[in-house]
């Protein structure tokens, strides 16, 4: 696959050395992948939101900007925007904050580290083929487990993911479940990393438990929760398996995210120009909230 | 804090990659320190109550693992007893996994993604590993501005290419190929940036006295820096690999003939062929965890290290 670069063992004359450098063949294998599977892919996707290309046989034409301007006029595409920017809102502020609770409860060194990590990274080694099994059957109205307890408390029964009103927070719910270990790990990491010398001059300053947590482990993290929230809100954007394994977008197309959107134009509806107009117009969001969460954070830092 | 100068995520990736320094052998460093005193205080009413917080946490986490293991081992009758739901009236029983077992498709995904992630994952961290190499060691023309295009495109949401994917495989005839779902899957900007960043952090020296006895690039890149970087390594391909196993939207794309599919997008298919047959369903789903939480059970501090160096740059 790659063979090895080769090296001249004296150095050849100036250009040709600066074209077949050793370090561009290193660069090679790498370069070429992402000019076929992300660069080209980026232009050809460009250049077909321009077109009304179709996965019916009919030759793809030049349609300017129309795919464009039939999008913004789209309300079934605001409307998948929305439930991804609302999902976004309801999954990562759980995500934060459960994750950094699970974290300093952990990192206090209380006995059974090994199973309290277990218990709260495992699901995130799941597929999500998993996940869409077991929270279907969780959530299941008669015979699943979340209806059972609720009913034996006396609460009455809830259709997860049959009510409109109710859908989108069940796989808020699921998600937390399913990612919060990914978050987690990482708070760990960062407690891990606070110097002791702090916590021992706070104790000999008198702080107790609650004060040092206050004023030297919160502080201290607050540069990690800026980094894991932001990438939550990139992740969370992009949401689509466990909402599509879960409800497909329903019940009345109440909790289909906007990337669901981009696969049902273009591999349900045959709109393949279409599909890649949205897919850009959500490729701007993505790069609009990674610009505004970069100035957020440039500023903080001053 | 300190630096303040970087890009978050670099800054952040070295924060938090400053444990498993590849000098340090990564086995030896002790799980977690152990700082009860420090943080929690002398309290005993304290420990007690965030053992409690812990214990009722962990219980919520297990309770759906749990829930599926018990259903997995009931009769199909026993599974969907509205009255008798907690435990099962005529005992516990592998019908459920023989009768997945016997459909013989759940195999044959899983050997779909073991062999697609571990190429995945080959792949990735030789082309990413090189290519650290190139952009941390080597001077060539354009190399400063292929890395800005790099680091840029960590920004690309995979999710905006799969139109475009699937149409590029559709004019190569590549639909329905391992190639189709492996291929794509290899391109991981985010990957080179943090091995770039790996190799910027180790001591120039270490490759002087090698080039001094007539090392080439390839020499010192593989046997001097690679043999130094296992454990970044390591953690690089752990990561991928997870990413990669648990892939569900382009492999769902790109594959439509059953035998191709992998475990995620496999079980899925077939879940309408369940029907009502929770034992079975839930059966096919603690197959299809078991392989990687059996290995993050023996390797679990290797994960957890890779998932804390990686994780920040790899979303």
């Amino acid at each position: 696959m790659t063979s090895p670069p080769r090296v001249s063992p004296r150095s050849a004359s100036g250009q040709v050395r600066r074209l077949f450098s050793p370090g561009l063949l290193f660069a090679l294998p790498f370069l070429v992948l992402f000019a076929a599977f992300m660069i080209w892919p980026l232009g050809q996707g460009l250049w077909m939101s321009l077109t009304d290309t179709s996965l019916s046989a009919h030759a793809p034409s030049f349609v300017g900007l129309d795919n464009f301007t039939e999008a913004f006029k789209d309300a079934e595409m605001w409307r998948a925007l929305g439930h991804t920017l609302w999902f976004t809102v309801i999954s990562t502020v759980p995500l934060v904050v459960v994750a950094l609770g699970m974290a300093l409860l952990v990192h206090t060194g209380l006995p059974g580290q090994w199973v309290w990590r277990l218990a709260f990274f495992a699901p995130y080694l799941l597929p999500v083929g998993v996940i869409g099994l077991l929270w279907l059957w969780l959530y299941q109205p008669d015979l699943g487990l979340y209806n059972h307890l609720l009913d034996s408390l006396g609460l009455g029964t809830v259709g997860w993911l049959s009510e409109e009103s109710v859908a989108m927070w069940a796989i808020a719910l699921a998600t937390l479940w399913w990612t919060v270990g990914f978050n987690f790990l990482l708070y760990l990491a960062a407690l891990q990393s606070i110097p002791d010398h702090l916590y021992e001059a706070a104790a000999i300053d008198g702080a107790g438990g609650w004060r040092r947590l206050w004023s030297v482990t919160l502080p201290q993290l607050r540069r990690i929760t800026v980094v894991i929230t932001v990438l939550q809100i990139l992740a969370s954007l992009k949401v689509f398996d466990q909402v599509y394994l879960l409800t497909k977008g329903g019940p009345n197309g109440s909790t289909r995210p906007v990337v669901e959107y981009i696969y049902d134009v273009g591999f349900t509806g045959y709109r393949l120009g279409y599909a890649s107009a949205i897919s850009y117009i959500f490729f701007a969001l993505v790069v609009l909230a990674s610009a505004v969460q970069f100035l957020a954070l440039r500023r903080r830092e001053k | 804090m300190t630096s303040t100068d970087t890009g978050s995520r670099a800054a952040a990736a070295r924060q938090v990659a400053r444990p498993i320094r590849p000098l340090r052998p990564p086995m030896r460093r002790p799980q977690s320190r152990t700082r009860t005193n420090l943080t929690l205080g002398e309290s005993r009413t304290a420990r007690v109550l965030a053992l409690t917080a812990l214990t009722i946490g962990a219980l919520i986490w297990l309770l759906p693992m749990s829930w599926a293991l018990l259903t997995a081992f009931k009769s199909e009758a026993d599974a969907s007893d509205p009255l008798n739901w907690f435990w099962p009236e005529n005992g516990f029983t592998l019908e459920g996994f023989s009768a997945v077992w016997e459909r013989g498709d759940l195999p044959l995904w899983m050997l779909n993604s073991l062999l697609i992630a571990a190429a995945v994952t080959v792949i990735t961290v030789l082309v990413s590993a090189m290519a650290g190499y190139a952009f941390s060691r080597t001077r060539f023309a354009g190399r400063r501005w292929l890395f800005v295009l790099t680091v840029a495109a960590v920004l690309v949401p995979p999710q905006i290419l799969i139109v475009p994917w699937f149409q590029q495989m559709l004019s190569l005839h590549l639909l329905d190929t391992y190639a189709a779902v492996i291929l794509p899957q290899t391109v991981a900007p985010a990957m080179v940036f943090i091995l770039k960043k790996h190799f910027d952090s180790l001591p120039q020296e270490l490759e002087e006295a090698a080039r001094i006895d007539g090392a080439g690039h390839w020499r010192i890149f593989w046997s001097v820096l690679l043999p130094l970087s296992r454990p970044m390594l390591a953690a690089v391909a752990i990561f991928v690999f997870i990413g990669a196993w648990n892939n569900f939207l382009w492999p769902f794309v790109s594959t439509s003939d059953p035998s191709l599919m992998t475990l995620p997008v496999g079980i899925t298919a077939v879940k309408d062929a369940y029907g009502i047959q929770y034992a079975q369903s839930m059966a096919s789903a603690v197959l299809a965890a078991l392989p990687l939480v059996v290995v993050f059970v023996f390797f679990q501090r290797h994960i957890v290290k890779s998932v804390a160096t990686t994780g920040l740059g790899g979303q």
